[in-house]
């Protein structure tokens, strides 16, 4: 059957469209069903069976806006991802370049190693370490720890883009006069953007979306989105409206900005061991 | 190049080697995280401690292997499966690919908040989707009986997208000729798939299974927002036990040994799968 697809492209059997239909729809529809209710009444949201065809309402985005601070959570996960996602640049980009022009395989295995340990064992010295220290709910502490997950991203998968600079032009520059930091600025990085730019986006994302360290980390001053949403599930009486229209709050940039490198995200999320 | 090495060297080392240093000193100590105490040395008592007397590690360590065997296997079918189909010749490919893109980075908090909604015993929708082919209703989450595989189906949601876009990935690179001598023998196409196909999908299926397998070792995230490790310990796998072991009772020496397992495990998996993929080359 590959064979078939490979040789003729230009036939399209109507029965794989049927096929994609079916695959598609339970992948979407728990997104799809986050947004409709977010947009129904609690009466509607808590109809058995539910309701598919209804009016829709604003009512639950203006009430998590009004009733929260919505606003300072959406600062504190912005400074917070924009902080460990900037500082993960600035200090993995130039190790990465030195990692895959000098092959230095063995610090490359050392951050894959370190990335496969589980989380919580870099939480629990670390939450001692601030807690000593009072630097629990403060945005050092936060950006620290989410750059325990930013900065080996940021290397293993920058390691791959710098590999493929060709190494000629950096061997002419460097014949030209380049000192290896001018080679780097001059011509790695500005050959290297497109990866940049979609290494620091995941970045990002991993941040945005982290709920483990912010939950021990963060505290009232600096609580961030997941937080702030996990905090509302424990009320008494869920409002699955109020709920939902936060959760889309907190979902949908995060899914516009994957949806600018979904090139390059595959191989971000496999920690750049597949190219493609 | 100590000067381009130097600083992510540093900072890596700082983040990361103190914790693994401070957590496997940790781990032959008992320490309740007081400061009117320090901490004891137990030498491998912790890990006396939770192969011989504590149930519910046991019980973590079996829900952990269920889980993440359950979860892997699930998402290695449906995924090379669905990157099948994807591989034919269809018109809007990029937008299919952008769509099983969205459940890998949607926001896991969000996640788990939508399948608990999805999942109510009395009001949720999956009750009343699986009605209508007959089934159910089911508690999913709050039934200690079905709890673990009800967890799997959202992180199999999750992350069956990575086993298809790894083995779409493979899919491209692979040679024509082997078809093409093929045709010409008169092969069939399941004869091709399971002769030509499978065998040089391979490496890249085990490839992705490492990471899912790795990965659903240390999942946290959708199960202790869903469930906390509940009903009862019914869905408290080692993270999560580990979780509540050192921030919650602050028993930081006897988490620090739970860490080292885990970690254990995790290596273990990881060179396991090297190995089969050293062999299969």
């Amino acid at each position: 059957m590959i064979s078939v697809s490979k040789g003729r492209r230009d036939r399209v059997n109507p029965w794989t469209y049927m096929l994609l239909v079916l695959l598609l729809v339970p992948f979407l529809f728990p997104l799809g069903w986050m947004f409709l209710s977010s947009l129904k009444t609690q009466v509607q949201n808590t109809a058995f069976p539910p309701v598919w065809v209804f009016v829709p309402t604003l009512s639950n985005y203006r009430e998590v806006f009004q009733k929260n601070p919505f606003f300072t959570f959406t600062v504190n996960s912005l400074v917070v991802a924009l902080g460990s996602t900037g500082l993960a640049l600035l200090l993995g980009l130039p190790g990465a370049y030195a990692i895959a022009r000098f092959r230095r395989t063995g610090i490359a295995l050392g951050i894959l190693t370190a990335r496969m340990a589980p989380g919580i064992g870099y939480l629990i010295p670390w939450f001692i370490l601030f807690t000593k220290a009072k630097m629990i709910d403060t945005y050092t502490a936060l950006i620290l720890t989410h750059l325990i997950v930013a900065l080996p991203l940021v290397l293993w998968v920058m390691m791959g883009f710098f590999e493929d600079v060709p190494g000629d032009l950096i061997e002419s520059a460097r014949i030209d006069g380049c000192t290896h930091w001018q080679a780097f600025l001059r011509i790695a990085i500005p050959l290297a953007k497109p990866g940049i730019v979609a290494t620091g986006i995941l970045a990002f994302i991993f941040s945005w979306n982290n709920f483990l360290f912010s939950l021990i980390v963060a505290g009232f001053k600096t609580r961030t989105l997941p937080i702030a949403v996990y905090s509302f599930l424990s009320y008494e009486e869920i409002n699955w409206g109020g709920l939902t229209a936060a959760a889309t709050v907190i979902t949908l940039p995060v899914l516009l900005l994957a949806l600018l490198v979904q090139k390059h995200i595959v191989r971000g999320l496999t920690l750049g061991a597949l190219k493609g | 190049m100590p000067v381009f090495t130097g600083p992510s060297v540093l900072a890596v080392t700082l983040l990361m080697a103190f914790p693994v240093a401070y957590t496997l000193y940790m781990s032959a100590h008992s320490w309740f995280a007081s400061s009117l105490t320090s901490p004891q040395f137990v030498g491998l008592g912790n890990f006396r401690r939770a192969f011989v007397e504590d149930d519910r590690f046991r019980n973590a360590l079996w829900l952990t292997v269920y889980f993440t065997g359950l979860a892997t296997l699930l998402q290695l079918m449906l995924g090379v499966a669905i990157a099948l189909v994807l591989n034919r010749p269809f018109r809007g490919k990029g937008l299919v690919r952008s769509i099983f893109l969205l459940p890998m980075v949607a926001t896991p908090v969000a996640i788990a908040l939508v399948w608990m909604m999805m999942y109510n015993p009395t009001l949720g929708v999956m009750n009343y989707l699986v009605g209508l082919v007959g089934l159910g209703p089911y508690k999913w989450v709050s039934n200690a009986a079905v709890v673990v595989p009800a967890l799997v189906i959202v992180d199999t949601w999750e992350w069956t997208p990575l086993i298809t876009l790894i083995t779409l990935a493979g899919l491209a690179t692979l040679p024509i000729e082997p078809y093409e001598s093929a045709l010409i023998d008169g092969a069939s196409s399941a004869q091709m798939f399971w002769r030509i196909t499978l065998p040089l999908l391979r490496p890249t299926i085990i490839v992705a299974l490492l990471f899912r397998a790795i990965d659903c070792l240390k999942t946290f995230d959708i199960i202790y927002v869903m469930t906390q490790g509940g009903p009862g310990f019914a869905s408290e796998t080692l993270n999560v036990y580990t979780f509540q072991v050192g921030l919650f009772y602050f028993h930081i020496g006897y988490a620090s040994s739970l860490l080292v397992i885990l970690f254990a495990l995790v290596l273990g998996v990881s060179l396991l799968l090297i190995k089969v993929r050293r062999g299969a080359w």
